[in-house]
């Protein structure tokens, strides 16, 4: 844990000081400030003290955001040597891949973070329901972590930062969309699993103020399988047949 | 610590980088790794260092296997791996800490094992600049101080004095052969007076497979055989009078003038003898002038050229 802790740090202080955070932060807060408070259905077009609006433009930045962070934490590694440099030293590969997840994690946190003064804005001019936005906030950690572990599996398998971009990116248009299609269109055990993939049905029930357990062990079912993926990745080397 | 390499196999594909390679290296020895390019020097020293795993065989660091200790086995080595990898957008400082902590280096004794890395590799004047705002030389020395930072047992250099003026050639040179006095040390290099200068043993490996291991010393008596000596003598114009004479010497085998050089000659012996003393005794006698007599060594180049090709 010590060690996973060490090597977050890093990445995290990376995160920063190639301003990929700042950025990320800047962008984040623009988009979901325009959309909550001047754009389109805002909270004042809407004339209700909620959050749903944040959420939704949340739902749609993070999965553009998330990519462009993980892309780089593997493909780089591998494109530059550095991997073998890390993994030489006495740490597992499940410690290196916790600690860039940790890493990508705590980033997003913090952007998230930052929107609470959205909150407070919002519950200072109107009834709000406090448990819906808790279990918002929640939903969108629930579903950064899912694209964390996609994004880690499509760095781990590349060594080129873009094509990483694009396979995370392509991951998730199926989660995000492309399932809920399918499933659409078919009918009986296949159309229930489908449907279960999308990820918008459960991401909706827990904005909504509903945890459900199911859907919590949606979005870690699929952040662990990524991991699990991207640890294989690494190990694969140590694979001799 | 004591390293036993055994019948180490490793393939990728259908090639074979290695093949069933054995040694073993003792504490306080430094090993020389030579070998052409694609021999298996590099494919050794990852799975010496556990970052892959061989098709068969086994290491044996200590009492500890790679199969079943790579833990134990990582946090005893420090590894410069080959073209030095780094993370170019850290500061040196804070590079050489992250390794320090990731090797468990306890944070009383971290400020003094940096610094002293920093003391030892000569990184003082840079050492708040980015890594990727380094030269090569420097990067180079950063590579060292990162792979020593812990006070490992073993050190593990792939090319460590890549890319380093002569100077600072010298300078880690020295250094290894210090460290090397109580560590086991492993290094590969292509420049073979490298090797003569720090290591106690040489292994050449060509192909994935050992071809000569032993001291220096060693691989040149093995090399040389027969006895060679270099024989210049003046005041006899007739250089077949004096070719034939040296020939018809019972120890000489064979004799051949030297094509750039006046009145000399390469004389060969015959196994198991020498012939200074006849060749002394036949000027004297013939009252010719013996103006030079040396022995000539075979040189690494050509004991390495002659494993390898």
């Amino acid at each position: 844990m010590n060690k996973t802790w060490i090597i977050a740090v890093r990445e995290l202080k990376q995160f920063f000081d190639s301003l990929i955070a700042y950025i990320l932060i800047v962008l984040f807060l623009g988009l979901t400030g325009l959309f909550t408070w001047l754009y389109d259905s805002d909270i004042f077009f809407i004339g209700q003290a909620t959050l749903q609006p944040f959420f939704s433009v949340a739902y749609w930045t993070l999965f553009f955001f998330i990519p462009a962070l993980t892309m780089r934490m593997i493909a780089e590694e591998n494109k530059s040597g550095t991997i073998e440099l890390l993994m030489t030293k006495p740490v597992t590969d499940w410690v290196i891949i916790l600690g860039k997840f940790l890493a990508c994690l705590l980033l997003i946190i913090i952007a998230l973070a930052l929107t609470l003064p959205y909150y407070i804005t919002v519950a200072s001019i109107g009834k709000i329901d406090h448990g819906a936005v808790w279990c918002g906030y929640l939903g969108l950690i629930l579903m950064s972590m899912a694209y964390i572990g996609i994004g880690l599996f499509a760095s781990s398998l590349t060594n080129n930062q873009i094509v990483s971009i694009l396979i995370a990116l392509l991951i998730g248009v199926f989660f995000l969309f492309i399932f809920d299609l399918f499933a659409r269109n078919s009918a009986g055990l296949i159309g229930e699993i489908l449907d279960y993939l999308n990820l918008q049905t459960h991401f909706e029930s827990i904005t909504r103020g509903v945890i459900d357990s199911k859907d919590v062990i949606y979005f870690l079912s699929i952040s662990l399988f990524g991991l699990i993926l991207a640890e294989t990745m690494l190990s694969k080397r140590n694979i001799v047949d | 610590m004591n390293i036993v390499v055994e019948n180490l196999t490793k393939q990728y594909g259908t090639q074979k980088a290695i093949d069933s390679i054995s040694f073993q290296v003792k504490t306080g020895e430094i090993l020389g790794f030579l070998g052409p390019n694609g021999a298996g020097k590099t494919t050794t020293m990852k799975i010496l260092t556990c970052f892959m795993a061989p098709n068969n065989g086994d290491v044996k660091v200590g009492e500890y296997s790679i199969h079943d200790h790579q833990e134990i086995i990582k946090s005893k080595i420090g590894y410069l791996p080959e073209n030095n990898p780094l993370y170019y957008d850290m500061p040196v400082l804070e590079y050489l800490e992250f390794t320090a902590k990731l090797h468990g280096v306890e944070s009383s004794s971290m400020e003094s094992r940096i610094g002293e890395m920093v003391q030892v590799c000569g990184l003082n004047a840079e050492k708040h600049k980015k890594i990727g705002e380094l030269s090569k030389g420097y990067r180079q020395r950063v590579g060292l101080a990162q792979a020593m930072i812990h006070n490992p047992e073993i050190l593990i250099f792939d090319e460590p004095t890549s890319g380093l003026d002569p100077n600072q050639i010298i300078e880690i040179r020295n250094l290894i052969k210090r460290i090397g006095r109580q560590k086991t040390v492993i290094l590969s290099t292509h420049i073979l007076q490298e090797v003569e200068a720090i290591c106690d043993r040489i292994l050449i490996i060509n192909k994935g497979k050992i071809v000569a291991d032993g001291t220096p010393e060693t691989l040149r008596k093995q090399a040389q055989g027969e006895e060679m000596l270099r024989v210049k003598i003046e005041d006899e114009s007739n250089r077949d009078l004096i070719s034939s004479s040296l020939r018809s010497l019972d120890s000489v085998a064979a004799v051949d003038p030297v094509a750039d050089a006046l009145n000399t000659f390469m004389v060969q012996s015959k196994p198991g003898s020498s012939s200074k003393r006849a060749v002394f005794r036949m000027c004297v006698q013939k009252n010719w002038t013996l103006t030079e007599m040396s022995p000539v060594e075979t040189k690494l180049e050509d004991i390495f050229r002659e494993l390898t090709t």
